[in-house]
């Protein structure tokens, strides 16, 4: 059996406003809630691999959050991931990347697989470090930006297509390795009626949820106390005033107005 | 009583509505535009499994509740009246009779695949001379001498998926038997491919709304089909249309319940937007007193289009609850679009703001699978049985 391991992670959807907590990090029981985009494009790349040889892939989801991060790992099973594995517990809160990382690689160490794929980043971090952190703990090969992805799952081999602003690069690894994907490498499908039907009705079954009892990581590494980044201040964006609307009789006037604008207040 | 939707059915629910939106609405206008049959969309909803939401997965559906595709059906026709009626027909009329009366063999064969998606469904009983009255049916089936075949004559009128579809369920009349009201059809149900020699397509209707979805003429002239695609017992054709048409009713009501949420939506979006005499015309009492009435009318109308479908799910017989869903909801439907196009003013009757679309589309939902009279005449004649 050929073991691709989704790390997906349930982010703030931007639509729905963000919420801090008095410490300054993110209130996540407080806001709506999404699968992260760039994990969502790992789990299609992990499910079209599943694809091709259905009975012999199998695909994993893991995730570390709050138990409504359970959420998304439904949502993973109804597009067609085979199980999956929640973290959680209290002393895992407010991690930064470098405990989010030991945190997970702690989970990956007790678990088996062959390939793991992880967004580049999260919407609402942005920091691209906790897929290639996982990799480092685990002393596994790290691929990333992955805009296309052939594994070769007899061989145990995969092949990506990296992508940059000027250009792309074709890296080969020898599995076991990391991959972290961009949204942009497909379009992820969407759940199917049934399989959200399936998700619900074998929950229990399906979604295995381990504490910090079943990790294999110190616990100087986990938690806000294992995490070296302090918030100093978080903050919601500011509301810049209101803006003007104006309506030019012409592109040519829209143009001159606005150069106006900009010499005025110094900006060119 | 719980009014509260379980998870299953809450995210069923946001899987339409995000695939009504990306996928469905922005074709509808060129759809209307141009009567095309969608059938790129057909093609992705079959791949998603919209195509078998109610059907049980040994017979390649998704296992769900009829609820569940209501949702789905209520969902597309909020961006989309056409599409709604694809799935609607295909599954109520189509693979439900197969699913409820077919043999095992004909359920392998024809249901497997609609369910799937990989064939579409439509259903033939309406004829130019009979519509609400049965018995002026003229499409006949005659037994071969041998017994192996059924030869089918006569033309099927106003089929929604015509032409589209592969699998069809089509209503004949194969005896006359004496009774105290004289001579009386007695209906027997087959299940007929497309491309099966003597079946040919007639004119292509062009119609007030929902315009995308293929309405055809079906014409059976001398159509050989197999014994075995007879479809439930001789003679019983007419209660499984009429038990056909009470699930159909149920889908219909959905379609209209669908096309009143999406017209209401766009309302309250365009009035906080539209400035008259310095304001927001929201904040004029006739508008906001007017969105309060369609809001509460629409709400009444899921309510029973809900128990419709759950009555579906729990019950034999659900016709009363079929026939007052699609009732409510169809009425409901014209009121609301009606009320929305002369709520947006000029703008309503502009195509670009769909809701033009949507009045259009809904009137037929008083008329198709049982007019509003029909659905009254149902409905009393429980009350006076």
């Amino acid at each position: 059996m050929f073991k691709i391991v989704v790390c997906v992670k349930q982010v703030p959807d931007t639509a729905g406003g963000v919420k801090f907590k008095a410490d300054g990090t993110l209130d996540r029981g407080a806001m709506l809630a999404i699968m992260n985009p760039d994990d969502k494009a790992g789990l299609e790349a992990a499910l079209r691999i599943k694809e091709k040889d259905p009975e012999n892939v199998k695909v994993t989801l893991l995730t570390m959050g709050l138990p409504k991060a359970e959420d998304v790992l439904i949502e993973g099973i109804a597009m067609g991931a085979d199980d999956a594995l929640l973290v959680t517990d209290r002393v895992l809160g407010g991690a930064d990347t470098w405990a989010t990382s030991s945190t997970i690689a702690g989970a990956l160490k007790n678990m088996e697989y062959d390939l793991i794929i992880t967004g580049r980043q999260a919407i609402d971090g942005d920091t691209a470090q906790v897929g290639p952190q996982i990799a480092e703990h685990l002393a596994i090969p790290t691929i990333s930006y992955a805009k296309e992805i052939n594994c070769d799952t007899e061989n145990k081999t995969v092949e990506v297509k990296r992508l940059f602003d000027d250009g792309y690069m074709m890296v080969k690894a020898q599995l076991p390795a990391l991959v972290t994907c961009l949204a942009e490498l497909n379009e992820p499908r969407y759940m199917t009626p049934g399989r959200i039907f399936y998700a619900l009705d074998h929950k229990d079954e399906l979604i295995t949820v381990w504490g910090r009892a079943n990790l294999d990581v110190d616990d100087s590494n986990i938690g806000l106390k294992g995490s070296p980044t302090k918030i100093a201040k978080a903050s919601d964006k500011v509301a810049k005033g209101k803006g003007t609307t104006v309506t030019p009789e012409s592109p040519a006037d829209a143009a001159d107005y606005i150069l106006n604008v900009l010499t005025d207040k110094h900006v060119i | 009583m719980d009014f509260q939707l379980d998870k299953k059915h809450t995210m069923a629910q946001s899987l339409f509505k995000d695939f009504a939106e990306k996928e469905v609405k922005p074709l509808a206008i060129d759809t209307d535009e141009t009567e095309e049959f969608p059938r790129v969309t057909v093609d992705k909803m079959a791949k998603n499994g919209f195509l078998g939401i109610a059907i049980p997965e040994q017979y390649g559906g998704q296992g769900c509740d009829p609820l569940t595709y209501v949702m789905c059906v209520e969902e597309l026709a909020k961006v989309c009246g056409t599409t709604s009626v694809i799935v609607s027909a295909h599954s109520s009329l189509c693979c439900d009779p197969i699913l409820h009366y077919g043999t095992e063999e004909q359920k392998q064969k024809y249901l497997v695949p609609l369910a799937k998606g990989e064939k579409l469904g439509a259903f033939g009983l309406t004829e130019p001379g009979a519509g609400t009255d049965a018995q002026g049916v003229q499409t006949k089936a005659v037994l071969s001498e041998d017994g192996k075949e059924w030869i089918l004559n006569g033309s099927k009128c106003f089929i929604t998926n015509g032409k589209e579809a592969d699998v069809y369920i089509i209503i004949a009349y194969t005896d006359v038997v004496e009774t105290k009201r004289g001579k009386q059809k007695k209906f027997t149900a087959f299940i007929v491919e497309k491309g099966t020699e003597g079946f040919t397509f007639g004119t292509k209707e062009h119609k007030m709304g929902i315009r995308g979805s293929a309405t055809y003429e079906l014409i059976f002239q001398d159509c050989h089909i197999p014994a075995e695609n007879q479809l439930g017992p001789r003679g019983k054709g007419f209660p499984i249309a009429m038990g056909t048409l009470d699930g159909g009713r149920i889908g219909i009501a959905a379609q209209a319940l669908g096309l009143a949420e999406g017209a209401l939506d766009r309302t309250i979006a365009y009035v906080k937007e539209r400035k008259q005499f310095g304001r927001s015309i929201s904040a004029f009492q006739n508008t906001q007193f007017q969105l309060a009435n369609l809001a509460t009318e629409v709400e009444a109308a899921k309510l029973l289009v809900y128990r419709a479908a759950e009555a579906k799910r729990t019950k034999d017989r659900f016709s009363v609850e079929a026939a007052q869903a699609k009732l409510f909801a169809a009425e409901t439907a014209m009121d609301v679009t009606t009320k929305c196009v002369q709520l947006l003013g000029g703008y309503g009757y502009i195509r670009e703001y769909e809701v033009e679309r949507m009045m259009r589309d809904a009137k037929i939902t008083e008329i198709y699978e049982g007019t509003s009279e029909v659905q009254r005449m149902v409905i009393s004649g429980d009350l006076l049985k």
